[in-house]
């Protein structure tokens, strides 16, 4: 085992490990979990030559503050993210994301906050010193599973880093377009027509409003209410990242990683997998619309999406 | 049977078995899960992450960069259902403390159903419930079904919190909270014993689908010094 490790001393807001999820577990009620943002996630890795599914620090808006402790490491954090370096010699160095870093023992990392976005990670080459639950690093603090006992850290606790040979340590770099769009495409969802015409046409023509009631598990949406003609609640069943569930209220809910796995309201649309990663990432305050695609478009713009991920990860070549 | 099969956005495969809710469409529905669990522990099929058995339906989720919709669809319908594997079902009993400290929403209960605690309780009891699914939260089962006359709506404003171990009903179907979590379910009592264990890597959930529930009532005192 390694001596090398993070101090934490200021854990931030919600700061857990990620990976890219764990799966087979739906049916006993554990979520998918991983990464909101899929592609930030590889594309930190990448940075610092890590497998693409290597466990990643993943943090919300505050970030965490962290010290080196014995050893020397290279890493990356990658979103829209406010960072400095704390150099020992006490200099401090504004970050950059999407690229690495060399960092030495005592230096610290101060990661401030994302900006206009969720979630930022960091990733460590080599990794961390962590064991897979269910095949899977991540922490689900919902069901208390996977890394760090299930809990986001907290002041004090250790974040254990793998030995690597940092010997060979070439400069990478992705030049990652940060701009952003509010149109979300959904798919029609299997309850689609519980909704009046109406409510059918004010969910693909109005604006929704992101409000503070936004985590890990779901994002709840306000400002037009959309009338269920049918009825308000169905046999609970399944769920999956991306659905958006309508309540009694008329208020949408969206489900992300931490989603419970199973629900009883109407669905009336399903985030496609190409926009997931956008969706995690809109604030409170944020104002978003919903555009109608089909499957078959669904399955070209998530090729789309691939590829521009695969030319981000060929950046680091 | 299966009745209907269509997609869950770009990326599941959703199954629905019919509108009603009983043993028969539940029992059905498990043995999909069971077979298509079987063929992915075989490496027979790939791409599939998650599969959601519920009453009435099977969600089917799956990668969308190693397959697709019409793929897993195939491999449903050309699926060959298999009853018998896994059909080994468990019978299970499970303590309940009913004392008022425990059983939050027998007030409530007893102004809906005109039944005293007492008859609540002993209705509870007094039979072998079936469980339907698992989900929501960690290892809750969804088990049915429970007397007509102690059948009762959920909460009109559901708990921030209701306690680990709480024991609910709804409807026709009862619970167990394996977390404190939010919920609107009627709570009639809370059990002492580890109903989602994830230090047990090969069967987390006591109660699986499938299963066969009974209750049995704990004074206060076995509560306290439950240990198993």
């Amino acid at each position: 085992m390694s001596n090398t490790y993070f101090e934490i001393l200021r854990p931030g807001i919600n700061t857990t490990i990620q990976d890219k999820g764990r799966n087979h577990m739906y049916h006993v009620g554990i979520a998918i979990s991983g990464a909101i943002d899929q592609r930030n996630y590889k594309l930190c890795n990448k940075i610092v030559d890590n497998d693409l599914s290597d466990a990643a620090i993943e943090f919300a808006y505050q970030g965490p503050l962290l010290k080196l402790k014995d050893g020397k490491i290279n890493f990356s954090i990658t979103g829209n993210v406010l960072f400095k370096i704390i150099r020992k010699n006490s200099s401090v160095e504004d970050g950059i994301c999407y690229k690495n870093y060399i960092l030495e023992g005592e230096e610290q990392i101060d990661i401030i906050s994302t900006k206009n976005t969720v979630y930022g990670y960091l990733a460590v080459k080599g990794g961390f010193e962590l064991e897979k639950v269910w095949n899977s690093y991540s922490t689900n603090t919902k069901a208390n599973v996977g890394s760090n006992n299930g809990k986001k850290y907290s002041i004090a606790d250790k974040i254990f880093i793998k030995n690597s040979d940092l010997q060979i340590n070439k400069e990478k770099k992705i030049h990652y377009d940060l701009s952003s769009d509010n149109e979300i495409r959904v798919i029609k969802g299997t309850n689609f027509d519980f909704f009046s015409r109406k409510a059918q046409s004010i969910f693909f023509k109005k604006e929704f409003l992101v409000t503070k009631l936004s985590d890990r598990m779901g994002i709840r949406l306000s400002g037009h209410k959309l009338e269920n003609i049918v009825s308000t609640n169905i046999k609970s069943e399944g769920l999956v990242r991306g659905v958006i569930q309508v309540p009694a209220d008329g208020n949408p809910i969206i489900m992300l990683s931490d989603h419970g796995t199973i629900g009883g309201y109407p669905k009336i649309a399903v985030v496609i997998s190409a926009d997931l990663d956008l969706m995690g990432q809109f604030t409170p305050g944020s104002i978003i619309n919903f555009k109608e695609v089909s499957l078959e478009e669904a399955q070209n713009i998530f090729k789309a999406y691939t590829d521009e991920t695969n030319r981000y990860l060929n950046e680091c070549n | 049977m299966l009745k209907n099969i269509s997609n869950l956005g770009d990326a599941a495969v959703y199954c629905d078995f019919g509108s009603e809710v009983n043993e028969k469409t539940n029992l059905n529905v498990i043995s999909y899960f069971n077979s298509l669990s079987k063929l992915i522990e075989e490496h027979k099929i790939n791409g599939i992450n998650n599969i959601t058995p519920s009453y009435n339906k099977l969600i089917i989720s799956f990668d969308l960069s190693t397959t697709n919709y019409l793929e897993i669809r195939k491999i449903v319908l050309d699926l060959i259902v298999d009853n018998k594997i896994n059909n080994n079902h468990k019978k299970i009993k499970i303590p309940v403390c009913c004392d008022d400290e425990f059983g939050l929403d027998f007030n409530r209960l007893s102004d809906k159903t005109k039944l005293s605690k007492e008859e609540i309780i002993e209705l509870y009891l007094n039979k072998e419930y079936f469980c339907y699914m698992t989900g929501f939260i960690a290892g809750m089962p969804f088990l049915g079904d429970i007397n007509k006359d102690i059948r009762c709506d959920r909460l009109e404003t559901p708990r921030i919190k209701v306690p680990k171990g709480s024991v609910g009903i709804t409807e026709q179907f009862a619970n167990i909270y394996t977390f404190e979590s939010p919920g609107g379910w009627n709570i009639i009592g809370n059990t002492p014993q580890k109903v989602f264990d994830p230090s047990n890597l090969k069967e987390p959930a006591l109660i699986k689908p499938g299963d066969r529930v009974n209750f049995y009532q704990i004074s206060k005192k076995d509560y306290l010094n439950w240990n198993e």
